[in-house]
Parts: structure tokens; C-alpha cells; sequence
């Protein structure tokens, strides 16, 4: 019988983008009751743990290494390679303790992917930070995760309980010497906890305002110890990489951005859902053939394709286009989290910028003046130009306005905030000025 | 009413503490603690974590102030919340939540006329996949809702029925195109 590791199997190679439907998937595979420890263990899980914590192979730098070279591309929304992140930690200096942090606040909307981990396949996200903490030599793990996900929290803490019972968390792990402990923090409500500084914050109780870098997390992190933050996606693909080697994860999919995605398709399509495929699929497999196509035989508009900070797209724009940072450079916009949010052509564009504007505006932090007083401003003008009261120069405004804001704040919320006002504007000008001329002729007759 | 935790409450909060490397950061599981027993975190309710905690109040005050989810005023017991967020918001939350001020004939604070149920409009709850969602009292997801899924919802918070837990399955199961 051939050696599968959970789905994946490290002798089949995944580099025909044309055969995705042949793709077998690792991070949430059709595994019924995955989520429970014995199923999790029958199917190959902790077998990299055990292996990196036991088998005398594998030191701090191989683990790092081996990462690295994988190239796990951040799932957080920011796509930096996971290994080269951990290598920036400072050598470890003895009685200092360094920490690693779990983002799983997931609150960029579009995003919807971390959720299914903490239902469906929690042990990989725990035995992949716990390998993190290893190669990064760390005393604990704190867990973030939305207090909105209360129900999924639970999930999560009955998972960490099992690994402790089993001694895959705790002291001496599986008579490795080393200790290694595991937190889960919930969140409370606010979009900001998921900035990496803010996080910290928040787990450090106080109000979450973000701090200026440097110092970098990698030198001054929690409680001002050497701290790393991977976000829960992240750190799930590393006993993947482990397991079956940095070569063949990153076979999967786009070579310069590679590996399985969890795409978290929403909107007017078919069939939305968190789909599981190789990065780098054309956006229209994803919408016309994972989800189904658009929904009510509607045309589509527009895409957002990486959560509501991405730059969004217009449906022109699409033709063999793929999901990875590349290939959507050349229309202008980014993967983010690979929550996709597809539109179809009765979208009001404006009134869609107004919801993701108020988004920005009740989230930020109010630290920054540009940013606080930004993200109102904008509501404000887009409301103007929706009620039939804008001017043409309220469009100049808009962009002048996103000149101020990005970066020229603490966080890159003001940016987020920013950077869809400023492409929703240009790529989908003749609606605002439709609404604008709209006015115009009230005025004029 | 008297603001003080049980014993086995503070012995919670000490496992919270044991948790952090400073004390402070026990103040989030301290306040979630506070609000499941007295419903909402008043100025004692907050003063007792303080105290529980042996740091200031303002420090308490200021993280509780700070979350949405954190509750600053005595509310109705129910807590309907409908995300109108980007896809929510192009996907029927806001029909949905126009459906319920008018179902619950809630006055400006979003408090219904029997002093049951309260609702307000949620940013995106990380679940866009079943827009548009909602959720209860700070708890249970409603995926894919409906005027007709509300109106079930409320009835049965009404008898006093605890919500289940909706599993949403992993997709996939239907033939690609
Ligand atoms: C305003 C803001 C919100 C963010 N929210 C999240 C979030 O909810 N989840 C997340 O993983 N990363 C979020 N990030 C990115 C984190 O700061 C950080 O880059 C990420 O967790 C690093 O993990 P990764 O390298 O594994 O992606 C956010 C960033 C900003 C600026
Ligand atoms: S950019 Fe906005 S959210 Fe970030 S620190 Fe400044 S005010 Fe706060
Ligand atoms: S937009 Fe409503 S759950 Fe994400």
C-alpha cells in the first residue's frame, strides 16, 4: 500500500496545473472525524513531530531551513516566506524566553478559511506550531483567535487538550527534553487584533493600539521577548513540508508562490465555500468551475480576490489571470488571505465601497489622525456621491485623501483602508460619475 | 445586586493567570468570565475583575471599553447580530437586518418592544462563504439566512431552546464543471 500522508503523497508530484481536478487535498481532506486526535494519528498525524522531536535528524537550522526553502508564502495576507521570517530570530540566549504567536483572528472580510481548520483539522495547525516553537526554540504558543469564533474556540481548546494528554504539547515532549506549551487566547471583537503589533497588545492586556516597527517582533514580540507570528494557515502547512520534504510542497501549484490554498470563495456564485486547491488557478476555474459560476445566469462585474483590502478587479481584467502574487501583479492587485468575494453585473459598485469604507472606519484603532479622520472622510464623500449630492472633483478628493493615508501610519490599516477607494474609483470611474452626473442634472434643471 | 466571584470562578481566573508570563493578560478571560455571570459588564462588574486581578481599574476599564463584544450597558437577554459587511452586505444582510427591525419592531437602540431580543449590524463575522450570517448572543452562527430561518430562530429562542451548533460540511461533494 502506498504511504499517504493524510491525502497528500510525497511520490506524487503536483506540477500539472491543467489536471486540478485530479489534486488531492492535504489541509482539509475528506477525512471524516480528522478533528479527533486517533483518526488525526491513524492517518499519519504527529508522524513529523515525532519525527523532528525523536529522530535526531532534524535540528533548529534543517527544520528553518527546510521551510525556507518551501517557501510557504505567508497565508496571513502579506505572502513572506514563513522560513525566512523564523530566521530572523536572535540566537537563543538562556533564562530568555521567545514566543510564538498564532493569528487566528481572521477578520479581513472575505476571509473565511481558518474557521474550517479549527473545525475540520485542528491537529495539523497544532502539531505545525509546535514544530514552529521547536525550530525557533520557544517556550509557548499563544493561540489568537476571534472571540466571535466562540464556538470554534472550543474546538480548538479540545484539540490542545488532547495533544497535551498525549504528549505531543507540554513538558518533555515525547522524552525530547524539551517543553513546549500551548495557549488559546479569545479575542473579543476587533478587526485590529489580526495586525501582528496589535495582537501583541491584546494579549499583553492592554487596548490593542499597534506599535511603530522597528523594534521588529523578532527582537521585542510579546512581553517584550523574541516573538514570531504566523498565521494559523501558515503554520498548518509545516508538517506537510516536513513530512513530505520542501521539494515536493513546493511542486504544488505556482512555482513562485506555491503550495495548497484554501480559497474562500463568497458572493453571487453558485456554490461558495472554503475549496481547497493548488495557488496559481485561473480565476475563472475558480468562479465558473469550483463555485459554480455566477448565480440567477447573472453576469459577473467584478472580483475581489484576497479579502476586502486586495484592490478589486474588473471582470475584463480576468482572462488567464491565476491566483498568485505574480500573475495579479500585472492587473494591479495582490492574493491577500484568498478570500475571494465575486460580483455580479447588478452590484452597485458604490454603495459596495461605502459597506467596505464603514468597515475601515469602525475598525480603526483611531491612533493615526490620517487614518482616523481618512476612513470617516471617505464615508462621507462616497455617501455624498451615492445620494445624488457629488461633485467631480469629490473623485480627486477621494484620491488625494488615499495619498495621505498610505503609508503614513503606524499599522497598514489606513493602506487596507485605502487601497480599495483608490481602485474601486479608477477601475469603475463611469459609475461614480454616473451618480455624480446624476446630480448635476438635478441641479442644473 | 452583589458583585463577587465564586470560588470556583476565581479559581478559573487563576488558571487564566498561570496562562501569561503578567498577570495583565488574564484581564480578557476575566472579563469574558464577568460578562457570562452578570450579562454585561458594568462599572462593578469591572471593578471586581480589577480587584480579582490586583490591577487598576482604569487599565480593566480601558481593554473593556475597547471590543465590541465586551458588553457596556444591561441588554435584553437575546442578542441577534446580522452581518452587513461586504458579502453579506451584497448577499441579502441588509434586507435581513431591515426584516428584523420591522419583525421585532425595535426602537432606535435596536431593542425589541418585550424586552426580549436586541440586534445590531455586524462587521464581517468570517464566514462569507454562507452569507449572509448571523449570530447569537455572542455565540451560535446562523449560516444562510433567511426572513424565514429569523423568524424559526427567534421562535425558538423565545421558548428558551439553546441553538445548536450548524455544521457547515466541507464543499467539494458536487461534480466540478
Ligand atoms: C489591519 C490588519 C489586520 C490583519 N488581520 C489579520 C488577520 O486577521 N489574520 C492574519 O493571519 N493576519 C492578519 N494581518 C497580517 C498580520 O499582521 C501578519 O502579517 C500575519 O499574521 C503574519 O502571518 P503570516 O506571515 O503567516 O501570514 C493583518 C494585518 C493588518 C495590517
Ligand atoms: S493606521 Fe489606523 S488602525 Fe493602524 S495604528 Fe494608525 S489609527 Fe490605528
Ligand atoms: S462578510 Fe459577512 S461573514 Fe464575512
Amino acid at each position: 500500500m502506498k504511504k499517504y500522508y493524510l491525502c497528500g503523497d510525497q511520490n506524487t508530484i503536483f506540477d500539472n496545473m491543467e489536471n486540478w481536478r485530479d489534486y488531492k487535498k492535504v489541509l482539509l481532506p475528506d477525512i471524516p472525524g480528522l478533528h479527533n486526535i486517533d483518526v488525526y494519528e491513524r492517518n499519519g498525524g504527529y508522524e513529523a513531530l515525532r519525527d523532528v522531536f525523536t529522530s535526531g535528524k532534524w535540528d533548529s537550522k534543517k527544520v528553518i531551513d527546510e521551510v525556507k526553502a518551501a517557501n510557504i508564502r505567508g497565508r496571513g495576507g502579506a505572502g513572506f516566506n514563513a522560513g525566512l521570517k523564523w530566521s530572523f530570530m536572535p540566537p537563543k540566549k538562556d533564562g530568555l524566553p521567545r514566543y510564538l504567536a498564532c493569528n487566528g483572528d481572521e477578520s479581513e472580510p472575505g476571509t473565511c478559511k481558518d474557521r474550517r481548520i479549527f473545525e475540520y483539522n485542528p491537529h495539523l495547525f497544532i502539531e505545525g506550531a509546535i514544530i514552529a516553537c521547536y525550530a525557533m526554540e520557544m517556550d509557548a504558543a499563544y493561540v489568537y483567535i476571534r472571540g466571535e469564533y466562540a464556538d470554534w474556540i472550543d474546538m480548538m481548546q479540545a484539540a490542545v487538550d488532547q495533544a497535551y494528554q498525549r504528549g505531543f504539547i507540554g513538558e518533555n515532549i515525547l522524552g525530547s527534553g524539551r517543553t513546549i506549551h500551548m495557549y488559546v487566547h479569545k479575542g473579543a471583537g476587533a478587526y485590529i487584533c489580526g495586525e501582528e503589533t496589535s495582537l501583541m497588545e491584546s494579549l499583553e492586556g492592554k487596548r490593542p493600539y499597534p506599535r511603530s516597527k522597528p523594534p521588529f517582533p523578532a527582537q521585542y514580540g510579546l512581553w517584550g521577548k523574541p516573538t514570531t507570528i504566523n498565521n494559523i494557515e501558515t503554520l498548518a502547512h509545516v508538517p506537510l513540508v516536513i513530512k513530505n520534504g520542501a521539494k515536493w510542497w513546493s511542486s504544488i501549484g505556482a512555482p513562485t508562490h506555491p503550495g495548497p490554498f484554501l480559497y474562500g470563495i463568497s458572493g453571487h456564485v453558485n456554490r461558495p465555500g472554503v475549496y481547497e486547491y493548488p495557488s496559481g488557478m485561473l480565476l475563472t476555474d475558480l468562479i465558473y468551475n469550483v463555485a459554480g459560476g455566477i448565480r440567477n445566469g447573472k453576469k459577473l462585474k467584478a472580483v475581489v480576490p484576497g479579502g476586502s483590502s486586495v484592490p478589486i478587479l474588473r471582470a475584463d481584467q480576468l482572462e488567464g489571470i491565476t491566483m498568485d502574487a505574480d500573475s495579479l501583479r500585472t492587473v494591479g492587485t495582490f492574493v491577500g488571505t484568498a478570500g475571494m468575494c465575486i460580483l455580479d453585473e447588478d452590484t452597485d459598485i458604490v454603495k459596495f465601497l461605502i459597506r467596505v469604507s464603514k468597515f475601515y472606519d469602525h475598525e480603526s484603532c483611531g491612533q493615526c489622525t490620517p487614518c482616523r479622520e481618512g476612513t470617516g472622510w471617505f464615508v462621507k464623500i462616497l455617501k455624498r456621491i451615492d445620494a445624488g449630492m457629488g461633485e467631480m472633483k469629490d473623485l480627486d478628493l477621494l484620491l488625494e485623501l488615499c495619498d495621505t493615508m498610505e503609508g503614513r501610519t503606524v499599522c497598514a490599516l489606513a493602506d487596507a483602508a485605502a487601497w480599495p477607494v483608490r481602485n474601486t474609483v479608477i477601475r469603475f470611474r463611469d459609475e461614480f460619475e454616473k451618480k455624480i452626473k446624476r446630480s448635476g442634472v438635478l441641479i442644473n434643471s | 445586586m452583589e458583585y463577587t466571584f465564586t470560588q470556583a470562578e476565581v479559581q478559573e481566573i487563576q488558571k487564566h493567570v498561570a496562562k501569561y508570563p503578567d498577570r495583565h493578560s488574564a484581564i480578557m478571560p476575566a472579563l469574558w468570565i464577568a460578562q457570562e455571570k452578570f450579562g454585561w459588564l458594568s462599572a462593578d462588574a469591572i471593578k471586581l475583575v480589577a480587584d480579582t486581578l490586583d490591577v487598576p481599574y482604569a487599565r480593566v476599564y480601558g481593554v473593556a471599553t475597547f471590543y465590541t463584544m465586551y458588553l457596556k450597558q444591561d441588554c435584553p437577554p437575546n442578542l441577534i447580530e446580522v452581518c452587513t459587511c461586504f458579502t453579506c452586505g451584497e448577499c441579502g444582510g441588509k434586507e435581513r437586518m431591515a426584516f428584523l427591525k420591522d419583525y421585532l419592531q425595535t426602537n432606535e437602540k435596536g431593542r425589541s418592544a418585550d424586552g426580549q431580543f436586541w440586534i445590531r449590524e455586524a462587521e464581517c463575522l468570517g464566514a462569507c462563504d454562507t452569507a449572509p450570517v448571523g449570530q447569537i448572543s455572542n455565540r451560535r452562527f446562523v449560516h444562510n439566512l433567511t426572513d424565514e430561518k429569523l423568524r424559526e430562530t427567534i421562535e425558538r429562542l423565545r421558548r428558551g431552546e439553546v441553538l445548536s451548533f450548524e455544521a457547515i460540511p466541507l464543499n467539494d461533494q458536487t461534480p466540478l464543471g
